[in-house]
């Protein structure tokens, strides 16, 4: 899913070119009202095309290419949209694929014998076993044991991954592979519910609906068509009055050029083609509106770790407190953290090892005491003494009025204004010290940011760090922003705080605990690594679990806008060049003087009409690159971007029509057409 | 052209930029929540209820006291024989005439079917027409201060309280400021008398009568509610009701200084006068570009006359670069007063004036009908182009969405609507082609600056067309009824949904609307979607009209 793809391949332009056709059918037109305005009139052109030729009346071969361009334009927008969802059906049918064989080995309860049924007759609720080897039958969460998992099916990601019940690991994802070692898994999602059938709805179009942006876009070029069928409409009176008359496939002609049929021919393809992209990079929002959103973000909620820093902080220093021997720290140091498998425990006794060889292991009868949000510190308990390690201020709370509180602050204090992270130490009620964990920022955070900033969105980071430590880091990086020592609630409240204030907030998550916030906020990406809480939480997942990209997901979102915009502004601007096409030509019969509006100097009115016709149309498929790939997206202010894409594709939608009509009149005078 | 006409339509422009800012801030004062010195005591007389209203309520407010207007002011034309101050004893006015009159000044419109010395008693024209250039006058600029709490409003249900708000702006604003024109119009020469006539005795000996009234007291309120009727049928062509240059420049001034003053009023509310000064920056181009076609056509001259200038139809004592900016600003600003005949233009001159007016009233426009018109345009703008710099189109961080989109349009396509189709009917039909008294292209431009300047709400007359027939009083009225509360309506309803939505900090990543950019596409926008949709009309009438003159040809 990773690799690129080809935009136009020969089965994917075939089967787009027969879709095209399909979509003629006037139930699914009508979701394109200026399409459908389109095909009625060409309709009716048809039908007194062929009345034409029955009476002999008329110029029936240049009606006849009036009304075959007219078709070809209601196909040219059918194929757009077409070719569009062609590239998701490819994708869909591999996806179906897995899941077509999943069978289960339900249990009836835990522990007990398995039954062997098919994956659809699964129910919420029910227990399977997976086996290593076995693809995972349902999206759930894993109750009991240990796995890797190879999760390529749905992130092409072939490294496998561990899963485990419990933590924030536990959620599993149907037609995933186990590799290793057996689980038991809670099914989460019934049939035709879960993650992968989601997607497959997802990248096949099938459940898309239109976003907000593109429904008042859709209404505008409604608007813009009824406008246009007033000032066209009209015409024939008006003819009249100045004592001639225009030919109704001259005056159909001349209301298409007008209408934005452009625009309204790749609208959609706009829309499916930017979940396309999120879906390629990766990442699975569950609606166009969610993708919409993260071009609107005001505020990045960047977790730290991972985002900001480069994986994980190492301890590179033990500081004793005065009169603490530099031993009894490293050694109660050490203890503390045998217990805590995460990279920062690890860390510590990997450098007490080697300041202090000969460490033995956890003693018998030793009892870890575990992270938690509340405490915010670890540890072991040995008989009735406790060592533990976390946060100064947490330790302080623990042991409020222990001897050296105030060296410990300051301790702590000299470490966070280097950047360092304080982890205290204490012994039962006595405070040994500090450890001076360091972050390492990652290369290139800092453009990012200014980047971001450019475009007016302020990051805010988050970290469980105390203030002084996420400052020094915040300076370091370049974010706008930071929340220290944040707890669950804290991110939920600053969320809320920002959308009062009219912004929008983007954030990512994996844990139970980040689901609250994940809701709240305006986009939430949840890792597909994190608990099945998460991932129903946000609005998109990502595949990779990579939080960076909360960045690029926002780039995304503004692309689509921007394609969408652009493509309305060159749509519209094209009507000034079309009018001059036109309009000399109809009206040149009943004022000859008017024959100087002809600014293009085209061959002759037939040929000027069928010119116009012929841009209007085939402008179509030559945007549809454009169309699914997406305007060039560069970070800038919005004055920037505007002065740039209106430069592009204003003034180019003033001069192009204008240079290509001109040609095609060329090309038709030369071929004698008219 | 001229030097001295150049200095003239400078110092114009000049003038209004500077009295620009100082009638933003007497406006922002009447916009503003605190109360006024006797505010209480008339709406504890009166009863009135000045309780803060939804859209709605706001709207049927203004619906309700603009339909009382009409039945009013078509009952005093009525009853006109019966009533008193008739010096003349004109009788009862025909009921077309009076319906189609009726209509034309609630809607701020003044197209008069009717000519004014000869028709109407001085009750008529001071308790009727002249009360009605007040209020209509007052009706707009209410809806300009709704919709402008609309946008400096953050998640707030009501608009204001149309009560408190028309009679603020006409007794408070409109009233004085009026009295104290009135008295400097009486100064330079304008009667103000309630005897019918005076009579004179010319050089040859010969008697002549020539009327006169309340003249001056009308004149102050149709320029500056621009309005546009005037008390004599030549309107402020008539030497009494524009006696000098002086006159001339305060009655072109007082039609803009209003429309000018409510942009800044705007930017004032928002916080950010930048905001006002573009949109208002943004209305001069397009009137400067008007002005200087219009002036060039008219001082060109008709090539086939071989004079070196056009004065047919001008009063000499203005002469071309006056009255090419007199047209210019009052069709503009959709008041409609003239100096000089429009008919007589060369067409493409005419065609500024049409122009102008099928812009939908937006070049600084009537009274706070051009100012809620051109944020429309703005929404308009601000979402065809602000999805280009990714992010949901925003306009002084209101939202623009849907609903907006749906209104936006609705206001848009109402003009064409009613302009193109109301054309389109008289040029076919008989009673319709009875209208026009010249032929060829120019009789069609004859029909269509009509249904343009009563929809769009101007009452300025081409000329050479008969209006006072049934057909033409009652589809003027048509389109001017259409043309006002077509617009009105989709507005309070855009700004009823505005005023809830909270407003968006506005931070680098915003769609910039300040600045020459912006500028640039707001007129581009407001030139292809407003104006270009009347290029087929412009082209069968004044642009043909011209091809033809340039061709040799006449008809």
């Amino acid at each position: 899913m990773t690799q690129p793809r080809s935009l136009f391949t020969g089965p994917l332009l075939a089967t787009a070119a027969r879709d095209a056709v399909a979509k003629l059918n006037p139930a699914v037109l009508i979701r394109n009202p200026v399409m459908f305005v389109t095909a009625i009139v060409a309709t009716l052109s048809t039908v007194l095309w062929i009345g034409g030729l029955a009476g002999g009346t008329g110029n029936p071969v240049f009606e006849g290419q009036l009304v075959f361009w007219l078709w070809l334009t209601v196909l040219f927008g059918n194929f757009a949209e077409a070719i569009a969802e062609g590239r998701g059906k490819a994708q869909a049918a591999s996806l179906r694929a897995t899941k077509a064989d999943l069978t289960a080995k339900r249990l009836a309860v835990l522990d007990g014998d398995w039954q062997q049924v098919p994956a659809h007759e699964l129910a919420v609720g029910d227990l399977v076993l997976v086996d290593s080897g076995d693809l995972i039958p349902a999206d759930g969460e894993v109750v009991a044991g240990v796995a890797s998992v190879n999760e390529a099916a749905i992130t092409g990601e072939s490294a496998p991954v561990i899963r485990e019940g419990g933590g924030d690991r536990s959620a599993v994802t149907a037609g995933t592979r186990v590799i290793a070692d057996r689980i038991t898994v809670r099914v989460t999602a019934g049939a035709g519910q879960g993650f992968l059938d989601r997607m497959i709805a997802l990248v096949e179009g099938a459940s898309r609906q239109k976003t907000p942006n593109e429904i008042a876009l859709t209404i505008l070029l409604a608007g813009l068509t009824l406008i246009f069928l007033t000032a066209v409409g009209t015409l024939p009176a008006f003819a009249t009055y100045a004592g001639g008359s225009i030919a109704v496939p001259v005056l159909v002609a001349l209301f298409v050029t007008l209408i934005p049929t452009t625009i309204s021919g790749l609208l959609s393809a706009i829309g499916i083609a930017g979940m396309d992209r999120l879906v390629r990079f990766n990442v699975l929002a569950k609606s166009g509106r969610a993708v919409e959103a993260a071009g609107d973000i005001d505020t990045l909620l960047l977790d730290k770790t991972g985002t900001i820093t480069v994986g994980d902080r190492q301890a590179t220093a033990f500081g004793p407190l005065p009169g603490i021997a530099d031993h009894e720290l490293i050694a109660a140091a050490r203890l503390a953290s045998l217990a805590d498998e995460t990279p920062e425990g690890r860390s510590i006794v990997v450098l007490a090892d080697s300041l202090l060889p000969g460490g033995e292991g956890m003693p018998a009868g030793a009892e870890p005491i575990a992270f938690t949000s509340q405490t915010r510190v670890s540890g072991v308990q040995i008989g009735d003494r406790a060592l533990v390690k976390g946060a100064t201020d947490a330790i302080l709370r623990r042991l409020p009025d222990a001897a050296g509180a105030d060296a410990l602050r300051r301790a702590a204090e000299d470490i966070a204004r280097t950047g360092g992270t304080p982890l205290a130490v204490a012994d039962g009620t006595r405070l040994l010290g500090v450890v001076h964990l360091k972050d390492i920022v990652k290369a290139g955070i800092r453009e990012r940011f200014g980047e971001l900033r450019r475009v007016g969105i302020r990051t805010v980071m988050i970290t469980g760090d105390n203030p002084l430590t996420a400052a020094s880091i915040a300076a370091e990086s370049g974010v706008d922003d930071f929340l220290a020592e944040a707890t669950p609630e804290d991110k939920l409240d600053l969320i809320r705080r920002e959308q009062a204030g009219g912004k929008l907030v983007a954030m990512c998550g994996d844990g139970t605990n980040d689901a609250p916030a994940l809701a709240q906020s305006n986009v939430g990406v949840a890792m597909n690594t994190g608990t099945q809480a998460a991932r129903e939480a946000g609005n998109m997942v990502d595949l990779d679990s990579d939080p960076t990209k909360l960045i690029e997901i926002v780039g995304l979102g503004k692309q689509m806008l921007m394609t969408r915009g652009a493509l309305t502004t060159f749509s519209i601007a094209n009507d000034v060049a079309k009018y001059f096409a036109v309009l000399p030509a109809i009206f040149v019969a009943l004022y000859p003087g008017l024959g100087a509006l002809n600014l293009m100097r085209l061959g002759s009115p037939e040929s000027a009409i069928l010119s116009a016709i012929i841009f209007n149309a085939i402008i179509i498929p030559l945007l549809v690159p454009l169309a699914l790939r997406g305007v060039n997206y560069r970070a800038g202010d919005a004055g920037t971007l505007l002065a740039r894409n209106l430069a592009v594709y204003g003034l180019g939608g003033l001069v192009a029509p204008f240079v290509g009509i001109k040609l095609i009149d060329m090309a038709v005078t030369t071929l004698n057409l008219a | 052209m001229t030097l001295a006409g150049w200095t003239l339509i400078g110092l114009f422009l000049a003038m209004i930029i500077a009295l620009a800012r100082p009638a933003g801030a007497v406006l922002f004062r009447l916009y503003d929540d605190r109360p006024l010195h006797g505010e209480a005591l008339l709406h504890r007389l009166l009863g009135s209820d000045r309780a803060e209203q939804g859209w709605l309520a706001y709207a049927a407010a203004v619906v309700a006291f603009n339909l009382a207007g009409i039945a009013l002011l078509f009952a005093i034309l009525k009853l006109q024989g019966v009533l008193p101050l008739n010096p003349q004893g004109l009788p009862a006015v025909d009921s077309w005439l009076a319906f189609n009159t009726a209509v034309s000044f609630v809607t701020n419109t003044n197209w008069q079917n009717y000519g004014g010395e000869t028709t109407l008693s001085h009750f008529s024209q001071m308790a009727g027409l002249t009360v009605q250039n007040f209020l209509s006058a007052a009706t707009g600029i209410a809806v300009a201060f709704a919709f402008i709490r609309a946008l400096a409003r953050s998640g707030v249900a009501t608009l204001g309280n149309f009560w408190v708000d028309v009679s603020r702006i006409a007794l408070w604003l409109l009233l004085p400021v009026c009295i104290v024109l009135t008295l400097a119009y009486v100064a330079m020469g304008v009667p103000q008398t309630l005897a019918g006539s005076v009579t004179a005795t010319t050089l040859e000996g010969a008697e002549q009568t020539i009327a006169v009234g309340p003249v001056a007291s009308q004149l102050a309120i149709k320029m500056l509610g621009t309005n546009g009727g005037g008390f004599f049928n030549v309107n402020s062509a008539h030497p009494l009701e524009n006696p000098s240059a002086l006159s001339n420049l305060l009655q072109m001034l007082t039609i803009f200084v209003g429309g000018a003053g409510l942009t800044l009023t705007f930017g004032r509310a928002v916080g950010n006068l930048r905001q006002g000064w573009t949109i208002l920056a943004a209305m001069l181009v397009l009137f400067v570009a008007g002005v200087t076609l219009l002036y060039w056509a008219e001082a060109a001259g008709n090539p086939l006359l071989g004079l070196a200038t056009n004065m047919e139809g001008k009063e000499v004592r203005f002469g071309i670069a006056a009255t090419a900016l007199f047209a210019a600003v009052t069709t503009a600003a959709s008041c409609g007063a003239v100096i000089g005949m429009h008919d007589s233009f060369m067409p493409l001159g005419g065609l500024v004036t049409l122009f102008n007016m099928q812009l939908s009233e937006v070049i600084v426009g009537g009274v706070g009908a051009g100012f809620y018109g051109i944020l429309i345009y703005a929404i308009l703008a601000v979402f065809i182009a602000g999805l280009m710099v990714g992010r949901t189109p925003e306009y002084v961080g209101k939202k623009i969405e849907a609903r907006e989109m749906t209104l936006a349009v609705i206001a848009i396509a109402i003009l064409p609507l009613m302009i193109l189709g109301l054309t389109a009917i008289a040029s076919v039909t008989a009673a319709g082609l009875a209208g026009p008294l010249a032929a060829g292209p120019h009789g069609f431009t004859e029909i269509l600056y009509a249904y343009s300047s009563a929809v769009a709400n101007n009452g300025s007359a081409f000329g050479g067309l008969s209006g006072n027939t049934p057909f033409y009083n009652a589809t003027l009225a048509l389109g001017m009824f259409v043309g006002r509360f077509g617009v009105i309506l989709p507005a309070l309803a855009i700004a009823g949904g505005l005023a809830a939505k909270r407003r968006q900090p506005v931070g680098p990543g915003s769609f910039p609307t300040t600045g020459a950019l912006w500028i640039g596409l707001l007129t581009a926008i407001i030139l292809i979607v407003g104006g270009l949709t009347f290029l087929p009309a412009l082209a069968l009438g004044p642009i043909a009209d011209q091809a033809q003159i340039a061709a040799g040809m006449t008809l």
